[in-house]
């Protein structure tokens, strides 16, 4: 049977009158153990019978055609079994949710890095050596490599926006500011790197890859090397890390299945390190001109909030860098929009928050720039500034929470800022507001009551180190009255019913909705079995309750499986208010009177992001992306040659994530909320909230400590230096 | 990674002589053997000297300290001869890489290590030290890591140990062994070369020559400091680092031995910068006059000009602390 629900309406939160007590509690992940004594099994470390290594070899021109390449001789070369070029090859990895092939062939050379061959030998070194030795030769064509001065710019309409009378809005503004924010391209950097296996039985395709979307990349594979759908299995039980680089199928899936038909032999492939920094998707530089106007009380009136953004050619993806503008604050007059330039670099994609990671790190400086010229306290301003209706749509809110976070955060944080001095060091204050828009999406599950008294879940959901294991035990739990350790959870293969997937912090609130719809179906089956209605049917560590009923949960069963398919779709809902996720941060930090150097000393952020389904993952969510923030803040840059376009600082040494020295304790607190908009849950998303904005309350302390504002970022010492006092 | 042939040594006889030919010794193998698998570089045959007997910190009898090739950067950070009389060397080591390398890194090794110029970590890009006569991609490039003193038009890399720094401010000794079996002693600040026209060719050692030992000088006065700037807060390479040693006795600079690291091919001591610091008294204007001299060829490229005002003020800071001196508001 199947339970099928669209969210056309608000869901009573049913899951605040279930009993097992399971659900939002800080619990830990049950696959931790697994992941912890490598008995969890990434795609890289699959050992197939025949097993033979791939190595992808990339373009070094930056745009042209392949001519030729010395394939005969590299053939020769030891325990080398094939060199694979196929116009069947990505050219970049698929955008999220794309559901077909992304842009193919190697023959067009469009970056400096695009995959062009695989070399396939019996070892590894066999292959890397030879792949090495594989000289291609071009036809060069002259190459667009800086967005800045790029001559194809698209100006997206879907990105543009212009309501009232901006330009007045600042010319009457009693306060206004007008300023420019960079970003730099930021890389994902997953700790797993891009791998698959790839086997095949007859006309069958079996990959075992590092995956977020499965049924999206099911398709997206097939539809890449011409076969049927139903041909293709993806298996990805656990990935380690994904951030958007793992969204869509990329090219060393297809090239692996290519090479494996050939040969007729398991073939592996692994991006080295390298590879992973050019040929999978990557958060675009951004230009970001902000205007704010506002009146004598920082009341706002007017916003602009427009941006550059880079991609190949193309490619539909562009960050949405002005997101969570159009909703987080109110003024009349506004204009947004978007130019993308179109240049020779690796593709971008959607990267952890796409749009409010980097927005939010202009929008919440500006606004921080505003408070200093209106001399209001920056909470003060923003508070002000919460719209009652969405300002473009005319649609209410669901729940919103963001003053709540601003005032509760600053309580626990002790907010005071007020530059002081520890000896070399600056010392100051600074906050920001968190804001991701909610989503949601179709998902699918199976929730099986098994004879014995124990669930099985099943979904090809994901989990890519958020927690997802850990939270559809918890519901189905919370559901069927029983311990998490009674409820098996199965994830990550294609052959089972297809969630959302990992992408937009849609997953937990999808795919937890379909468990969620499978357990009331299993209830509804439950109920009547014990004689009760639906409603009021208690269950409660195995034991079945309702009416003037009672029974073991096993008697109910009588020794048999019950079965339930629950599917979720999203509905009206998601048009009737304006959904997403706030919070506020706040941070200190000392700067280095000497060099200019930045450490934060300690941070904060409080969330409300509807129902926490674990308190545990969900905390390790928002301080991951906290984290980040600080890398957005202060050290995260991937650099591009200007030449040639080449990732240039394409590994772990030189590009600089936040390292353990760089984090200092950082506390996340969650209000208390439920979402009745969203899904029957009444949950949102979590993962990319703990990033929107995090970043913003670092350089807005910079300017607390020493009164320079850094509008290019990360903050690198060089920044800083250029205004300290000599 | 090329095929390779692969010698184990016994002692420093059988290394030095299976390294004739142009091997390659590998003790910690922490930048070699990334190096290799890029194919950056490709010996023909390995001589691994790590069951060599160079492990060893002795005391000399001038009451200096002789410290074996193979002592890790781990252990001799923490080395409580180290840490008493050379906690500048204790200090600059922590500052370097992570804990995990710093087991495996050994002094000899951590001496010759290879740029982090990212030109010559990418076989796509041309870089004359990789391979020689095809140009440096980081002129014009990305340099933000480079050189602002030393470097020639045919390489801007920088050398990039903190240990090296450390030892060269100490004036630390470089003890090697020829193919041949003879025994040498160098000056450390002798050991690396500036690139100029030949920026493959790093240190003077002949082919086959082996570290065996650093030696230090017996505990020198004054206060020693390591300064690292650096764009995180670890595991990340000096943009500019400063080991010094600095005396200052009845009012006037009696010692100023100040080595600096991310500046330079090598690491960087210039004598004309302590010439114009020892026998003065302290103040703002004399250290502004050091840098001026420090600085007096420096040249930026672009990303890395920073690395000018940059050095100047942690040379100052360090003076300042020498001294005892506060910072001007």
């Amino acid at each position: 049977m199947t339970t099928q629900f669209k969210m056309d309406a608000p869901q009573r939160p049913l899951l605040d009158r279930t009993e097992q007590g399971v659900i939002h509690r800080p619990l830990d992940r049950p696959e931790g153990p697994l992941k912890v004594s490598g008995r969890a099994h990434y795609a890289a470390e699959r050992q197939l019978p025949g097993q033979v290594e791939g190595v992808l070899v990339r373009a070094t021109i930056a745009r042209g055609r392949l001519a030729g390449m010395n394939a005969e001789e590299v053939r020769a070369m030891p325990g080398v079994l094939g060199v694979f070029s196929d116009e069947r090859f990505l050219r970049n990895p698929a955008q999220g949710g794309a559901g077909e092939a992304p842009v193919q062939g190697v023959r067009e050379i469009f970056y400096h890095g695009q995959p062009i061959a695989l070399v396939v030998a019996e070892t590894l070194e066999q292959a890397r050596h030879a792949a090495a030795n594989l000289r291609p030769s071009y036809e060069e064509a002259e190459a667009q490599v800086d967005p800045a001065t790029a001559s194809d710019v698209d100006r997206p309409d879907k990105r543009r926006l212009d309501q009232g009378d901006l330009d007045r809005a600042m010319a009457e503004a009693r306060a206004s500011v007008d300023v420019t924010y960079t970003t730099p391209p930021h890389h994902s950097a997953a700790m797993e790197l891009h791998a698959s296996v790839a086997s095949w039985e007859g006309e069958r395709l079996t990959l075992h890859g590092s995956y977020q979307m499965l049924k999206y990349n099911k398709a997206e594979l097939a539809d890449s090397l011409g076969i049927p759908e139903e041909n293709v299995r993806v298996l990805s039980p656990f990935v380690g890390g994904g951030f958007g680089s793992k969204l869509g199928i990329s090219p060393e899936a297809v090239a692996a299945a290519i090479a494996a038909r050939d040969l007729g032999r398991p073939v592996r492939v692994v991006m080295t390190r390298q590879q992973v920094f050019s040929m999978v998707t990557h958060r675009t530089s951004t230009r970001q001109r902000i205007r704010l106007a506002a009146d004598e009380e920082g009341r706002l009136t007017g916003i602009g909030h427009e941006d550059r953004v880079y991609n190949l050619p193309d490619e539909v993806f562009s960050e949405p860098t002005t997101q969570s503008t159009h909703f987080l604050y109110a003024g009349a007059n506004r204009r947004l929009g978007q130019e993308v330039a179109r240049v020779n670099r690796a593709c971008t994609g959607s990267v952890r928050a796409p749009g409010e990671a980097v927005g939010m790190l202009a929008l919440e400086g500006a606004m921080d720039e505003l408070a200093r010229v209106l001399h209001m306290d920056p909470i003060d301003l923003r508070r002000r500034n919460i719209p009652d209706r969405h300002p473009e749509q005319d649609i209410p809110y669901s729940a919103r929470r963001l003053a709540d976070c601003m005032d509760q955060g600053a309580r626990a944080f002790g907010w005071s800022p007020g530059s002081r001095r520890e000896g070399e060091w600056l010392v100051g204050q600074g906050m920001a507001a968190a804001a991701r828009i909610n989503m949601v999406a179709p998902s699918e599950a199976r929730v099986t009551l098994r004879g014995d008294g124990t669930a099985l879940v099943e979904t090809d959901m994901t989990d890519i180190g958020t927690g997802t294991y850990a939270i559809l035990g918890q519901i189905a739990g919370e559901m069927l009255g029983l311990p998490v350790a009674s409820v098996d959870v199965r994830l990550g293969d294609t052959d089972l019913p297809p969630a959302a997937g990992s992408g937009g912090s849609h997953g937990a609130s999808s795919a937890g909705s379909s468990v969620f719809l499978a357990c009331q179906g299993l209830r509804a089956t439950l109920a009547e079995r014990l004689g009760c209605e639906a409603e009021d049917l208690t269950l409660k560590d195995g034991v079945a309750t309702g009416g003037n009923f009672r029974a073991d949960l096993v008697d109910l069963l009588s020794g048999g499986d019950l079965s339930e398919e629950g599917k979720f779709e999203p509905g009206e809902t998601a048009d009737d208010a304006s959904q997403a996720g706030y919070g506020a941060f706040f941070a200190e930090v000392a700067v280095n009177r000497i060099t200019g150097e930045t450490r934060v000393l300690r941070m904060l952020g409080t969330f409300a992001a509807g129902r926490i389904l674990n308190e545990k993952t969900a905390r390790s969510q928002c301080q991951g992306g906290m984290i980040w923030g600080i890398g957005a803040a202060l050290t995260e840059e991937l650099s591009f040659d200007p030449r040639d376009g080449h990732a240039v600082n394409d590994d772990l040494a030189e590009y600089h994530l936040p390292v353990n020295a760089d984090c200092p304790p950082i506390e996340v607190h969650f209000l208390d909320e439920r979402d009745e908009m969203s899904c029957p849950i009444q949950t949102k998303g979590v993962g990319e909230l703990g990033i929107s904005g995090a970043g913003a309350a670092v350089l807005n302390a910079i300017f607390d400590a020493t009164g320079i504002r850094v509008r290019d970022y990360p903050a690198t010492l060089d920044k800083v230096l250029a205004g300290l006092p000599d | 990674m090329r095929p390779f042939d692969y010698v184990r040594a016994e002692d420093t006889g059988s290394a030095t002589e299976a390294a004739r030919g142009g091997a390659t010794f590998i003790a910690g193998g922490t930048n070699l053997l990334d190096l290799m698998k890029l194919e950056v570089m490709a010996p023909d045959r390995l001589v691994d000297i790590t069951r060599l007997d160079l492990g060893a910190i002795e005391r000399t009898e001038v009451g200096g300290l002789r410290i074996g090739a193979l002592v890790t950067n781990a252990d001799l950070a923490a080395h409580g001869t180290v840490r008493r009389n050379y906690p500048v060397l204790s200090r600059a080591l922590l500052a370097g890489a992570s804990g995990q390398l710093r087991n495996k890194a050994t002094t000899g090794g951590n001496l010759l290590q290879r740029t982090r110029c990212h030109y010559f970590y990418d076989t796509s890009q041309s870089c004359n030290k990789r391979e020689p006569g095809s140009g440096c991609a980081a002129l014009g490039g990305i340099n933000r890591i480079h050189a602002i003193l030393g470097a020639s038009e045919h390489c801007i890399a920088t050398h990039p140990s903190d240990m090296a720094v450390a030892l060269l401010a100490l004036d630390a000794e470089v003890e090697t062994e020829t193919a041949d079996g003879a025994r040498r002693m160098r000056p450390l600040a002798d050991l690396h070369r500036l690139p100029g026209d030949a920026p493959d060719r790093e240190t003077v050692l002949a082919d086959g020559e082996l570290i065996t030992a650093v030696v230090l000088p017996s505990a020198p006065r004054g206060h020693q400091a390591y300064r690292k700037a650096r764009d995180r807060a670890s595991y990340a390479f000096a943009l500019v680092s400063l080991a010094s040693v600095v005396a200052v006795e009845n009012g006037r600079i009696a010692r100023a031995s100040l080595a600096f690291g991310g500046l330079a091919p090598k690491p960087w001591r210039d004598p004309e910068v302590e010439a114009t610091l020892i026998g003065e008294v302290p103040s703002e204007e004399l250290f502004d006059r050091a840098a001026d001299v420090l600085l007096r060829e420096a040249k930026g490229h672009g990303h890395n000009d920073f690395k000018i005002p940059l050095t100047r003020r942690v040379l100052k800071a360090a003076l300042r602390e020498a001294a005892g001196m506060e910072k001007p508001a």
